[in-house]
Formats: structure tokens, sequence, C-alpha cells
């Protein structure tokens, strides 16, 4: 022990300082090259700026709606809502959303709800949504924005994004920009 | 075929293809062969080991191993607990945040020594930059630690008579700066071009669309991420870990963060048989761990993208799965095969909440921590296996009444007894804490976030993630008070040190035996037969140990919703 416990404290600090200090100034130099610089990508519209990849809470019938957030957006502290599966309280919850969205989406038939659309998600700050989710709000957005339904259609198909290489993972939708771009119709 | 499931498999198979290459890469390191990076890194190790005073090239005995690894695991682990409490005034402390509590200091910076990052207080509002910083340092070292308790064994395998193992300070060392540096920095780079953030400046905010002002917490995120799935800690940045957007911002990071977590427990398999020059025992180690680690993972996947039957009874679309607590950029396949891999090689990181997943994936990811050797964690996974290897041996040879021998060297008694309280420990913590946590439901039934049979696997959980050094958890669990800070403190302490002490000893002890050379009369311990036998062991001492755990909790669960 004693003859190891100097050796140990001095290794400590020289590798402390390679690993804390040299290591990350080697990561922050190559993201100042990165789009964003190191501080997250950001999307400007009207002069406002949106971190492009934190999700937002759009809960009004004119946008298209995103997830259900355990902590309502808010990237100050992300969260989800930990429930499990067989928690009454919580299957309660998802009854009432599935409620919901049929009175503000009325003539919808409940077998085409998508479930990601009435359950949170892990980081309660999800930017997206699945294509199938973002053509049920088509009609009711329609109805609110008094558009035609084919141009909002439109804009669904060309901001939906296909699986990497067209191979892998999910096809998606991204909300924000999605409703960046309804606001500019 | 379908992309979701197409996307698992190619992450899985390229990870494999790449494990060969870089375990030859691995083997020559620790074999001190020449390799690409000498030229940078043999000037800038022997400066670290003269400033230290540190002889690289003295070797050890085990127990000299042990004593270095012990001594300065202490001091990171001093060191931590001051940061964590002073990092209230202490400086890169942009948003303000407070130090952290005694218990939770203790609890945050055993955690992090031990490799398993189980995280008590959540990333955004719990812990300064430097803090955030100090674990960085030890998500390196804590790896390398268990790296070079893992060679310690190889280079004690090779032996054919007593000898010397190697330098415990060298082997940390280039753990740190050959393998996990090098690999990390490419990571971190690939995270930063894909919108993580890398700043020092403190939180941000904006204005969304519909008005409500948001916080946006950002930070030194993407040198933290990368060391945090090459070094098999798992310890996020943020609360979420990798299923916050910024932490993992999209599918192909999904990707590279799923095989930079995998790759070097899948290369230390591939490592050991080139360095001990033994590829068929490799293979044999490789094949048991794959077979174990599909078992689990294959129907995971399924339940998972059935997604939940309570759900699927109220007539909606389940075509995404169960999607609680997941992301849509991942999608249900590509988390649930995360959340066995992450269990199975003792990351605990996730990309989906394990609370809200079925309640027999649960159990699952469960089994992939009991068993705790199917790929394993930095080192220890190996560690672990050679502790089941060496029962295999025993009782095959008493099988077919052979003296029990494992690469020319006889196992008797003494390694046998140090075996078998590794083998029994885990047990022992997993079931006597849950079992004292469900004892006093005054103090722990507060903080369960659900009730009825899934409450009880959340104690569960959080008792197997800790003597597993997992560090992922059934999320819902209050966790941050004394009784959960102090008892899996010390949790994590037993089940990371004795399950590293045992092997060595055991592997020091067969290096100064008499090597017998191999004959007709030998138990092959590298052939198909020798390696279902090993997984006889696993299997049966893992469900006798933790079936009736089990039963209480998700299965229970499983057949109330079913």
């Amino acid at each position: 022990m004693k003859t190891n416990l100097f050796p140990a404290i001095k290794l400590t600090i020289v590798t402390l300082i390679f690993f804390c200090v040299i290591y990350p100034a080697v990561v922050w130099a190559i993201a100042q090259l990165a789009p964003g610089s190191g501080h997250g990508e950001i999307v400007t519209a009207n002069g406002k700026r949106y971190y492009a990849n934190i999700g937002q809470k759009f809960t009004e019938d004119r946008f298209f709606n995103s997830r259900p957030s355990a902590v309502e957006y808010n990237a100050a502290g992300s969260g989800g809502s930990n429930k499990g599966p067989s928690n009454p309280e919580y299957l309660a919850i998802v009854q009432a959303r599935i409620d919901t969205f049929l009175v503000h989406n009325p003539g919808t038939d409940k077998k085409d709800i998508p479930v990601e659309l009435v359950t949170a998600s892990g980081s309660g700050l999800d930017p997206h949504i699945s294509p199938r989710a973002a053509w049920l709000q088509v009609k009711r957005i329609a109805a609110a924005r008094k558009v035609s339904e084919a141009k909002i259609m439109q804009l669904v198909s060309a901001h939906t994004e296909k699986p990497l290489s067209g191979l892998f993972g999910p096809e998606k939708v991204h909300v924000l920009s999605l409703n960046m771009a309804l606001e500019k119709l | 075929m379908n992309t979701e499931i197409l996307g698992v498999i190619a992450v899985y198979a390229t990870t494999i293809l790449m494990a060969v290459p870089f375990g030859k890469y691995i083997a020559s390191v620790y074999a001190s062969e020449k390799t690409l990076l000498d030229p940078v890194f043999n000037p800038l190790e022997n400066s670290f080991f003269r400033i230290s005073g540190i002889d690289r090239k003295a070797e050890m005995n085990w127990k000299q191993h042990l004593s270095a690894m012990l001594t300065i695991n202490f001091v990171w682990f001093l060191l931590g607990m001051f940061v964590l409490m002073n990092q209230g005034w202490l400086p890169l402390n942009p948003d303000g945040n407070p130090g952290q509590t005694a218990d939770l200091a203790f609890n945050t910076s055993i955690s992090f020594v031990v490799n398993c990052n189980l995280q008590h207080y959540s990333g955004e509002s719990g812990i300064s930059y430097l803090s955030q910083l100090f674990l960085m340092f030890l998500q390196f070292v804590s790896a390398a630690t268990g790296m070079a308790a893992a060679v310690v064994l190889f280079i004690a395998l090779k032996q054919k008579a007593a000898g010397k193992l190697g330098n415990f300070y060298n082997l940390m060392l280039i753990s740190c700066t050959r393998i996990l540096l090098p690999v990390s920095i490419v990571v971190a780079g690939i995270l930063a071009f894909n919108g993580t953030p890398m700043t020092l400046e403190g939180k941000g905010s904006m204005i969304s669309m519909q008005g409500d002002t948001v916080g946006v917490s950002t930070g030194p995120v993407a040198a933290f991420v990368a060391i945090k799935h090459l070094g098999t800690n798992g310890g996020g940045f943020y609360g979420t870990n990798s299923a916050h957007p910024l932490e993992n911002p999209n599918y192909m990071t999904n990707m590279v963060e799923m095989l930079s977590q995998m790759i070097i427990p899948l290369a230390m398999i591939f490592a050991l048989g080139f360095f001990l020059k033994r590829k068929k025992m490799a293979r044999m180690i490789f094949g048991v761990m794959t077979l174990g680690f599909l078992l689990l993972c294959v129907p995971t996947i399924v339940w998972e993208v059935q997604g939940n039957p309570a759900i699927a009874r109220m007539g909606i679309d389940m075509g995404a799965g169960a999607m609680e607590g997941k992301e849509v950029r991942f999608g249900s396949a590509a988390s649930g095969f995360w959340s066995i891999a992450t269990t199975v090689i003792s990351t605990g990181s996730v990309n989906a909440m394990h609370d809200s997943t079925m309640p027999l994936s649960g159990m699952m990811q469960l089994l992939s921590m009991m068993t705790n050797a199917f790929y394993g964690g930095c080192g220890v996974g190996i560690l672990n296996f050679f502790i089941f290897i060496i029962l295999a041996v025993f009782i095959s040879g008493l099988m077919v009444g052979r003296t029990p021998e494992f690469l020319g060297k006889k196992i008797e008694g003494r390694e046998m007894k140090i075996a078998m309280i590794v083998a029994l420990l885990h047990p022992l913590l997993i079931l006597a804490g849950t079992a004292l946590a469900a004892a006093f439901p005054e103090i722990t039934a507060a903080g369960l976030n659900n009730p009825g049979f899934h409450g009880f696997s959340e104690m569960l959980y959080e008792y197997t993630s800790s003597a597993a050094n997992n560090g992922s958890g059934f999320e819902g669990l209050g966790d941050n008070n004394p009784w959960w800070n102090i008892t899996t403190g010390f949790v994590l302490l037993l089940s990371r040190f004795i399950p590293i002490i045992g092997p060595i000893a055991i592997a020091g002890l067969l290096a100064d035996k008499k090597y017998i050379p191999e004959s007709a009369g030998t138990l092959r311990t590298d052939s198909a037969t020798f390696g279902m036998m090993v997984m006889a062991v696993i299997v049966i001492i893992t469900a006798l140990s933790f079936f009736p755990s089990l039963t209480l909790g998700p299965i229970a669960e499983y057949f109330s919703i079913r």
C-alpha cells in the first residue's frame, strides 16, 4: 500500500491533466469545424432561433402535434415517464390521450392512431413522429388553417425522412421543420 | 425486409467483423509488439512514468498487481468524493449546480470508479462541468483497470513456469492511451459533426414556436459520450442518457454508439486468442457468449416490436411497437437490441427507458446482468467468464473421472474455493439487497414509481444493476436518498473488486504451478462440447439462484397483462 501510494497519486495527477484537459480540448477543436461549432445545431425562422435536435411541444390544432412528454419538452432536464406496462394509472392516461385525439380529429378511425402519438418518449424531447402520425393530422390542420389538404399532404411527403441509406432504421418526420414549413405556406 | 431489423443486423455484424482485427491490435499492444502509434505514445507514456516515479518494466506478481490496483482506485475514489461534494464553489459550474450530499457523492464516486455509473443524480441539474470532466477521467481509467486485470490473466495463462505478470501501471496506462483514447477521439468527432454539443458554456434557452420558454442544457457532451460507450461505462451526460437527442442525435450516431460499446468486450475475446495463440479457445468463448447473447436478445426484440398488450386492447395501431420511453428515430427494434447489449456488456447506457419495456423484456435485461458473463464489460467480462470456465472444468473433470486441468495447470481445492466464492457472491448481493429493501417498505415503498409486481422489479433491478456493475436502472425508482445511495454503494464495491481479485488470484496460483503437457488423457477445453458444458453451468447457476425472484417481479407482471 505505502509503496504504491505516492506513485499512484502522481500518476493520477498527470493522467488527470491529460484526460480532463488535453483530450476534451482536442475534441473541442474538432467540434469547431462542425455545424453549430459545438453548440448544437441551430435553425432560424422569422428571426427566432431553435435547437434543431430538441423537440418542441406542439399541442395546438394548427400545428402537427408532437408526442406526449414527461417533461413538457423542457430541455433543461430531460426525462421519461418510467411508467411500467401494467401500471393502471398509466394505462388510464394513455386511454385519455386516445380520447383527446379523437375529439380534436373528428372522423378518425381509432385503429389508425399510431401508438407513438399517445405514449411519451424516453427523453421527453423526441423531435420526431412517424409519417403515419403526420398523415393522420392532415385533415385537422387543413381545416384549422383553411388550406387545401393536398398542399399539406405535399409538405408531409417532402418532409418524410427515409431510413438511413434507404436501408436502416425507421422512417420519420421532423415535427419542427414540418411546422416551420407549414407556417411559410 | 423490415428496415428496423435490418439496422440491428447491420450494426451487430459490423461490430463482429471489426472486433477481429481490433482484437489483433489489442493483443499486439499488450504483447509490446511494434504498433503504428508507438512514435506518439512511447515518449508520452515514458514522460508520465518519469514524473510519477514508476518503472514501467518492473514486473509484478499477482499480489503486487492487486495492491497497486486497489491503491490507485482508492485515490480516485477520495478525489471523486472531494470534487463532487465541492462542485458548487469549484470552477466550471456555469449553471450554478450545488455540491452533492455526502451519501450521493459516496455513491457516485464509487460507481464511476468501479465502471458501473449508476447515476442517482440527473446530469442537467446535479453536477457541474468540472465534475463531468472528472467523471470522464474515471471512465477512462476504470475501463483501463478492468482491461489491465484481464491482461494479467492472459499473461498468467500464457506462462508455463512460475513468473512475473507484467506491470499494472503500464498495462493500465497503455489501455487508456493506445486503445481507448484514439477510438474515443474518432467517435467524439463523429458525434460532434452530428450535432452533439462540445462547449463549456452554460444552459442555452429558446422560445418554442408555440411560445413556451424552455432551457436547453449543453456542455462538453461529445467527449464524454465517446468514452462512456467505449469503456462500457454507460454514465450519461444527460439524465436520460443516450435517449437524449443531443447525446444521440440520429440513427447513424445510434449505430456508432452501439458499435463502440460492444467493440472492446468482443475484441478482448479475440485478443485472448491472438495473445495466447489459442484461437480455438477464443472461438469457443465467442461461441458460448454469442449463443447466450442471441437467446436473450432475439425474444426481447420480438416483445418490444409487438408492443404492450394492455394498450393493444384499446384498439389503436400498434405498428411501432412498445413506444413508451422510446424515441421515434431509433424505433422499437433498435431500442430492444440496445437494451440487451447494454445489460449483457455492463455498459448500462440506455437509448430507451427500461422501466417502460415489456415485462419479459425487463426479465431478459435482468437475466443479462444476472449471468454477467456473455461478452461482459471492458476486461471484466473475460474475468467473469473465466470463473465459469474453472467451474465447468472441475465439474466435467469429475464427470469423466479425470484430474481437472486448464491449459496444462491442475485445478485444485484452493482455486475451486475462490471460484465458488466469486460465483455465489453475485446472487447473494442481489437477493439479499432486494430482500432487505422489500423488508423495509416504510423506507423504500414511497420511492417506487409503479405499483405491484413492477415496483418489486424496480428494486430487484437496482441491486442487479449494481452487482453487475451495469449502471442502467428502472429509472422510475426514486434512488437519491441515503438508503439507495449507501446500500448500492457497498454492493458496487464488493461486486467490482472481489470478481477481479478472485480470478487474478486463481490465475496467479495457476501460474506458479508446474506445467503438465497436454496428452490424450487431457480434457479438451476448447471444444464445442466443453462450450456446451460452460453454458450449462452458467444456465444452472443463474436459473437456480434467480428464478424465484424473477417469478415475483417480471413473470408475475407478464401474466397480469397478457
